[in-house]
């Protein structure tokens, strides 16, 4: 069984961030960018099976730019067996439907079984990616999966939804994205990390992928961004840092609104 | 001039307040525009209580009535959108983001070539067609987003639950058709909920929640918290992510997929403060937060925010408030 797992670089979370208004409002953040952690748990999910079946293989497959890389060689340092990355200087400014578009055909190529996502991109926070990828590829999607059993050429996932937690399934190929409380992601040891130097990384090209010029891409974006502004004034709380005295300053808050 | 196409979904033989409240959005917009609202409904008995979303400005509804399960799945209902899609030719696919909803938007888009614009929180009307403005990297700007599509059908439009009231306008009755759906060939299958697990408190009657998120680190971790709710006299709320990853009970979660409450004080700990988590919890009197990242979206909406570690904070606030009581 072949199990793809989606990965995407994003922004380093915790670094400072602008967007700036002459580069096409792209967000400018100081900092590495890093595997988004969403996806961590997708790799997870696939190397749990992989490790309690015969015969199961683990790919991850990113669009990016080339720098996107350094995060691929994070996914293998985790356990992946080998990694696509699919970098284009044509894919940049790619829409919700040409990313889609790009890992749909990537999928396609190497005929997968099973293609696990995060539950969301850190930066683009779609949340509707798998969705779309499985309408590409004619395959039925299971979303923000808490639990995952894959077994006799099927997946069942609990999940919670409006009215509680339900049970759906589907035979595969399918595609499935996981809750970030799924499980716990593994840290990579160092030896992995020098050994996922030495597993296939397959780069690709637009060409390779057969999909018609202008349909991914800035060309191909049928999302447009119009404008970026700030955000409307919030009512504004107060934010401290704590130097040990916050608890204090809490109860301090709480005693004004006589709250305590 | 085409219709707006909302899809107004059903959860247990009602249609959702979330998508009523896209569908309300979608008559005012309408109005501006001079065309009307067209709604989809599917699932069992839809067709019954479909004329009833008149009262939401919804003038004609194409229902579809079986379902495969009890319920209709996300493969389904986006047969029934794509079909609607093709007999109406819409200026716009409007859905609530459910989990539901977000799989159905993403079907339609992807089987239309349909641009999609997701998590929006409004839309308006600029030079004749709908934009929306969502909020984008962490909610630190707000982003105007439009379509560029080639056919009559501009794009989807998904909308961050919440986002708009479902009371009804008027009194009005919807006209309601049937519709034949295009047949997906692979479906995703409803197999059942599991047992709902209610039980202990009821943390909607709580004057004080104590919310712990997975900054907890674990479910050995509760301590702190439980024992900071028992001094101020009320009861641990949750997220998604901590009873998800099995840390405490379901009946404790507040949010979109969990309880709605409004306590006269709410201190979230280890919590981030996702628009998911928001919803349940924003009209709480009093919001106070202590997280360790101050780019957590809490701390937007928190009256009162601690940058900083909660196994510290806490213990030294429980103190506090033993002492001045
Ligand atoms: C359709 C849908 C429905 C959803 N419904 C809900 C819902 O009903 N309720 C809900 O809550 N979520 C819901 N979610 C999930 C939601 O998007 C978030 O994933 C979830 O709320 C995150 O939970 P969290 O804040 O506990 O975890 P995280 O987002 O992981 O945040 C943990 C926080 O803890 C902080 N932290 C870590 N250690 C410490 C420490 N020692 N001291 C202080 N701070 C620390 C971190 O900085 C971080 O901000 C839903 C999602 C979807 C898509
Ligand atoms: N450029 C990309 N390359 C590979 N996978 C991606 C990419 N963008 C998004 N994904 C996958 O889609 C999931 C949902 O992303 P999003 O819809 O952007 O929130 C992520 O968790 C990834 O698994």
């Amino acid at each position: 069984m072949k199990i793809a797992v989606c990965v995407k670089e994003v922004p380093d979370a915790g670094a400072s961030r602008r967007h700036d208004p002459a580069a096409d409002h792209r967000l400018v953040r100081d900092g590495d960018p890093a595997l988004n952690p969403f996806d961590a748990h997708a790799i997870e999910a696939a190397l749990q099976h992989a490790e309690g079946a015969d015969g199961v293989t683990v790919t991850a497959v990113c669009m990016g730019p080339a720098s996107a890389q350094r995060s691929v060689q994070k996914a293998l340092a985790l356990g992946a067996d080998d990694a696509v990355l699919i970098s284009d200087d044509a894919l940049a400014g790619s829409d919700v439907l040409g990313t889609a578009r790009v890992l749909a055909a990537a999928i396609e190529r190497g005929g997968y079984d099973l293609v696990l996502m995060g539950q969301q991109s850190a930066d683009g926070e779609c949340w509707v990616l798998p969705g779309v990828v499985a309408a590409l590829l004619g395959w039925p999607v299971l979303t923000q999966a808490a639990s995952l059993s894959i077994e006799d050429g099927s997946v069942r996932i609990d999940r919670q939804a409006e009215a509680g937690y339900e049970k759906v399934g589907a035979s595969l190929p399918a595609i499935v994205s996981v809750s970030d409380a799924i499980n716990e992601p593994r840290y990579p040891s160092l030896k992995a990390i020098m050994g996922a130097k030495r597993k296939p990384l397959e780069q690709l090209d637009l060409a390779a992928l057969d999909l018609p010029a202008g349909s991914v891409g800035q060309d191909g974006a049928r999302s447009i961004v119009r404008s970026v502004g700030d955000p409307p004034p919030q009512p504004g709380g107060t934010v401290i840092e704590d130097d040990g005295s916050a608890a204090d300053r809490i109860v301090e808050f709480l005693r004004e609104r006589n709250l305590v | 001039m085409g219709s707006l196409l909302v899809y107004v979904e059903s959860s247990e033989g009602q249609f959702t307040t979330g998508s009523l409240g896209v569908a309300a959005k979608a008559a005012a917009l309408a109005g501006e525009l001079s065309t009307s609202v067209t709604a989809v409904v599917v699932g069992p008995g839809a067709s019954e209580r479909a004329a009833t979303l008149g009262s939401h400005g919804v003038g004609r509804v194409l229902a579809v009535d079986g379902a495969r399960g009890d319920e209709p799945s996300a493969t389904e209902v986006a047969d029934a959108v794509v079909a609607a899609v093709r007999a109406e030719s819409p200026l716009l696919v409007m859905a609530n983001a459910s989990v539901l909803g977000a799989e159905v938007a993403g079907l339609v888009a992807g089987r239309l070539g349909l641009g999609i614009a997701t998590d929006a929180v409004d839309a308006s009307i600029s030079d004749g067609s709908v934009i929306v403005t969502k909020p984008a990297f962490d909610d630190s700007v707000w982003v105007e987003c439009g379509w560029a599509g080639e056919g009559e059908t501009a794009g989807v439009a998904l909308f961050r639950a919440g986002s708009f009231s479902a009371d009804p306008v008027n009194g009005a009755t919807a006209e309601v058709v049937g519709i034949e759906p295009e047949g997906s060939e692979r479906h995703v299958e409803f197999l059942g909920r599991a047992e709902s697990t209610d039980e202990g408190v009821d943390i909607t009657q709580a004057d004080v929640l104590v919310g712990a998120g997975r900054g907890l680190g674990g479910p050995d971790q509760f301590g702190v918290v439980e024992s900071l709710a028992q001094a101020l006299g009320g009861a641990v709320a949750t997220t998604r992510a901590v009873v998800d990853a099995g840390w405490y009970d379901y009946s404790t979660q507040v949010g979109q997929t969990g309880k709605t409450v409004a306590p006269k004080l709410y201190i979230a700990a280890g919590i981030s403060g996702a628009i998911q988590h928001k919803i349940g919890m924003q009209s709480s009197g009093t919001i106070v937060a202590i997280n360790k990242d101050a780019n957590a979206p809490i701390f937007e909406y928190a009256d009162f925010g601690v940058v900083g570690d909660l196994f510290e904070v806490l213990p030294k606030l429980e103190q506090a408030i033993r002492e001045s009581s």
